[in-house]
């Protein structure tokens, strides 16, 4: 006998062929595998439209960064780099594996083109990616069984732990690249002991030492081996494939898409239901997602590609202050659902309401739309919309906390959700010591170059109307004219939309634009982040260009038209806060902090959990109104988060952040050790 | 089970600073929003809760001006199947008993099994309910703040002094206050506002009641308004400043000097 006989040609008992095995396995894997996918994907043709074929150009290069790249991973460092070590082996030795079906009817197969140099070069990286794919499914395990990070715990009421399954995939996975090695290694051994000849294996790899510790085991052994390693690998390949559709290892199938079709635009929220458009709503017979087929479909593509990583929750301030919201299980419950309504034989069972089903309402409400979990998500899942639906449906079945219903009632009523007087919008401009030096121009009466939109909270709170004048006076020294719409103001709706009050929104929406287009301004400012983000990414585009203050004051300190006069508290620690809707939402992290910077003598800290990663303060708009259960506040999180990175005082630049912290500074005892200020107050004193 | 509920549409309390008119007879009503009454709300939601599990229709009724029917549509967005107005220039002026015998005189043309009101108004005085059985000759239960629904009778629950509470079982039909808190009134958004924009809501007069149009309004009033003002400030409370320690401190000095301690 010349060489080691492969499968395609080996007999078993010496009579039965195995490359019938060879071929039964693969029809089988492949039949089962479509058969189970059909009906994996009878859900998201019942599911609702969505626009996911804008912005290619876009999503290609989400596919290059996201997936191929996995940029999204090292953010949690070791899990990260173990998981691009499995990704990247996968790529290489998915062509290894195909190959290896292929070995089954045709010994000594190779793919076309990889015959010479190039099949070389191929299995020398094979022969390692093999190696480090098992070597990082070793630590996973450790990780997963011994170690236990916290993150991947599952609560009860949440059901089952999924260890289980995790360390079961990573043992499929570990076999299919002892058997590939062995595969392998067995021939080469075999092949020296015939010819004397070492073919080239890449050193210190897997198959290398396997071939070493063979380099003397009898022939009929190295041949059984060749065989049996074979064989479990091919078993192994096709059920492990169609083990992919039941959990949570869909996501090797479904990533590639469900990065493709993420968000690409951030800031903004989903229409009603893609196709309709605004003034067409009212036709809609309901609003939002009740039931599981009222989402779309790449938000059920979501709900198949989540890997259970936790990191979304374990981003989640919500999560985070024991309000009975997890982003996980958001996407793990719906899951579940999906696979008990579509079971792979028979009836599709018909959803409930959902709301009353596998979520609960105020697990709908408690969240902040802060954007933590999407921003982390390695593989594009959205939280945000889904929300957003979940609310439009409860709100059109009435299902609003009562908490709820009076600034929404007030909103309808007077344009704000205190239920102030429209007239007294702009009654912060009437301060004694303010009015004796500035004047503020009632766009209604007058000209400007500028809108300032104030929005309801700076317009109307007490302690906040400080904001409204302190930019006022940032603008007036800039050089800026600059007007307000007054009475004509109404709420911006950032939260009334998130919310899910759609027609209510739409409402404020008109009225705003018209009021604003009528002024004639060619430039928005504003120091409300909230108001920032509805009037740049909701609004549609025919707004002029909407800023926040921290950009216009970063611009000015550039050009030299406004200056800055040293600290005047230079013993105090300063730290920036991001808030959600000016940083996540619409990536401004350097302009606030460049301003900062450009105070000498200023000592400035970072928060570990600073710019993409800050930690939301409590929520704005209507958050503020809004009770929930929870354990403590977001905001007494942020402080002591500032208190660790040794801040004394923590500038924001949103009037709920300003709100959130300096209830949360009481809250956690910390008065008179530290102090909230806004990103307006602490320039405005430091003007020249 | 018919159920009729007695809404009112009165300014909004949450929504509104109230100052004097310039005669100093009444409210400044220019600047002010309406909305649907408190107690109302709950009733409406009640009687909602009631046909949702004994089948039945409900109907809502107001005594009011043009501008009334906005609260019937926000009711029927509610769910009430059906709305009436009662609106008639000799309305004007009623005192409380002209507005009873106006509903009394349309109630008495439906066969309605419960009527239920909210256990007063923002602007009112509690009287309707108690007034409308009286006239109908049916029992009266005040201060309802639960329900349970029998077959030709109703147990009527309100809270006593002290946190106790009360059960009566009463024959239907009869007419019931309802009390905030008896149940959480669902959300009315503008788009459940506008699927009932078109719904037709009947507008009835005197003349279609039948009732003497000299018992009612202004001329019946046998309660007239003789005066409307703001109390003038008593002495002033006083806010104790400083930490908390400080406060603390101060209260107890305070309490100590009046004899309090």
């Amino acid at each position: 006998m010349t060489s080691i006989i492969g499968p395609a040609s080996f007999k078993f008992f010496g009579i039965f062929p195995a490359v019938i095995l060879s071929f039964v396995l693969p029809v089988i894997g492949i039949g089962l595998f479509a058969y189970i996918m059909a009906r994996r994907i009878a859900p998201l043709v019942r599911a609702n439209p969505d626009n996911r074929f804008d912005h290619i150009g876009k999503r290609v290069r989400n596919l290059i960064f996201v997936w191929l790249g996995q940029m999204r991973q090292p953010r949690y460092m070791l899990a990260g780099v173990l998981h691009m070590t499995i990704f990247a082996g996968f790529l290489i030795l998915s062509i290894r594996s195909s190959s290896l079906v292929i070995i089954g009817f045709s010994d000594g197969f190779v793919l076309p083109g990889f015959g010479g140099i190039l099949g070389d070069i191929y299995n020398f990286f094979k022969d390692y990616a093999a190696t480090f794919v098992l070597i990082a499914c070793i630590i996973a395990s450790i990780r997963r069984g011994i170690f236990k990070p916290k993150r991947y715990a599952v609560p009860e009421k949440y059901g089952k732990d999924h260890t289980g399954e995790a360390i079961f995939v990573l043992a499929i996975i570990a076999t299919l690249m002892i058997c590939e090695s062995l595969f392998e290694a067995s021939a080469s051994a075999y092949e020296f002991q015939l010819t004397g000849r070492e073919h080239f294996l890449a050193p210190l790899s897997l198959v290398w030492i396997f071939r070493s510790m063979l380099a003397s085991a009898p022939q009929n052994i190295l041949q059984g081996l060749h065989i049996f390693t074979f064989f479990v690998h091919d078993l192994a390949f096709f059920f492990f494939l169609c083990f992919l559709p039941l959990g949570k290892h869909f996501h090797v199938i479904t990533s590639v898409f469900n990065v493709f079709f993420m968000r690409v635009k951030k800031g903004n929220i989903k229409p009603v239901m893609h196709g309709v458009a605004d003034d067409k709503l009212d036709d809609l017979e309901s609003f939002g997602v009740k039931k599981l087929e009222d989402f779309t479909w790449k938000h059920m593509l979501d709900f198949y590609s989540c890997a259970d990583c936790g990191r979304c929750s374990d981003q989640c301030p919500a999560n985070a202050v024991g309000r009975p919201l997890s982003p996980r299980f958001i996407t793990i419950k719906a899951r579940d659902l999906i696979f008990k309504n579509y079971p792979f034989s028979g009836e599709i069972y018909k959803s409930k309401l959902l709301v009353e089903d596998i979520y609960t309402e105020d697990e709908i409400w408690s969240c902040t739309t802060c954007g933590a979990c999407e921003e982390e998500c390695p593989l594009g899942i959205e939280y945000i919309d889904k929300m957003v639906d979940l609310r439009r449906g409860m709100v059109d079945e009435g299902m609003v906390p009562q908490s709820l219903q009076k600034p929404l009632k007030a909103l309808e009523k007077r344009g704000n959700p205190y239920g102030k007087m429209e007239k007294k919008r702009a009654d912060w401009a009437k301060d004694k010591e303010f009015k004796a030096n500035w004047q503020i121009k009632d766009l209604a009466k007058e000209e400007a170059h500028t809108l300032y939109f104030v929005d309801s909270i700076t317009s109307y709170d007490d302690n906040i109307q400080e904001i409204a004048r302190r930019t006022s006076v940032i603008l007036k020294k800039a050089g800026i004219d600059f007007g307000i719409l007054g009475k004509n103001e109404k709420d911006s709706g950032n939260e009334v939309l998130r919310f899910g009050e759609e027609m209510l929104y739409q409402d404020l929406k008109e009225q705003n634009i018209e009021a604003i287009l009528e002024s004639g301004v060619k430039q928005i400012v504003t120091a409300d982040p909230h108001a920032f983000n509805a009037l740049k990414n909701d609004y549609g585009n025919s707004l002029p260009p909407v800023k926040h203050i921290s950009q216009i004051v970063a611009e000015k300190i550039t050009t030299g038209e406004l200056d800055l006069k040293p600290c005047q508290n230079p013993d105090k620690v300063y730290v920036y806060h991001d808030p959600c809707y000016l940083g996540r939402h619409n990536g401004i992290y350097e302009a606030p902090r460049q301003a900062l910077d450009a105070i000498n003598g200023l000592t400035r800290v970072e928060l570990e959990k600073s710019r993409d990663r800050s930690f939301c303060c409590g929520g704005g708009g209507l958050m503020l109104f809004y009770e929930p259960e929870e354990e403590t506040r977001m905001g007494v999180l942020r402080v002591n988060m500032a208190a660790k990175a040794g801040a004394t005082v923590i500038v924001t630049a949103c009037p709920f952040c300003l709100v959130n912290i300096q209830d949360a500074i009481k809250v956690a005892g910390k008065e008179g050790e530290m102090e909230a200020l806004d990103f307006t107050e602490l320039i405005e004193q430091h003007l020249a | 089970m018919e159920i009729l509920v007695c809404v009112k549409r009165v300014p909004d309390t949450a929504e509104n600073e109230f100052e004097l008119n310039s005669a100093g007879n009444d409210l400044d009503r220019d600047d002010l929003v309406y909305s649907v009454n408190e107690w109302d709300n709950y009733a409406v939601e009640e009687a909602i809760q009631i046909i949702d599990k004994v089948g039945g229709n409900v109907t809502v009724i107001t005594v009011g001006d043009d501008e009334s029917e906005e609260v019937l549509r926000r009711e029927m967005a509610m769910g009430a199947n059906d709305g009436i107005l009662l609106c008639d220039d000799a309305f004007d002026g009623s005192d409380g008993k002209g507005i009873a015998s106006i509903l009394k005189a349309e109630i008495e043309k439906g066969s309605y099994d419960l009527v239920m009101t909210g256990a007063q108004a923002d602007e009112g005085a509690g009287q309707i309910g108690g007034m409308v059985a009286a006239m109908l000759g049916m029992p009266y239960a005040s201060l309802v703040n639960k329900i349970e629904i029998g077959d030709d009778k109703i147990i009527v629950g309100r809270e006593i002094e002290g946190g106790n509470q009360e059960m009566n079982e009463m024959q239907l039909p009869c007419v019931i206050s309802i009390q905030t808190g008896i149940n959480e009134p669902r959300y009315v958004g503008i788009r459940g506002i506008r699927k009932v924009a078109k719904v037709d809501i009947p507008v009835k007069g005197a003349g279609d009641l039948g009732v003497d149009p000299e018992s009612i309004g202004e001329a019946g009033a046998k309660t007239k308004r003789v005066d409307y003002f703001v109390p003038d400030m008593g002495e002033g409370a006083e806010m104790l400043e400083g930490s908390t320690d400080e406060i603390i401190e101060k209260l107890i000095e305070r309490l100590k000097a009046k004899g309090g301690l």
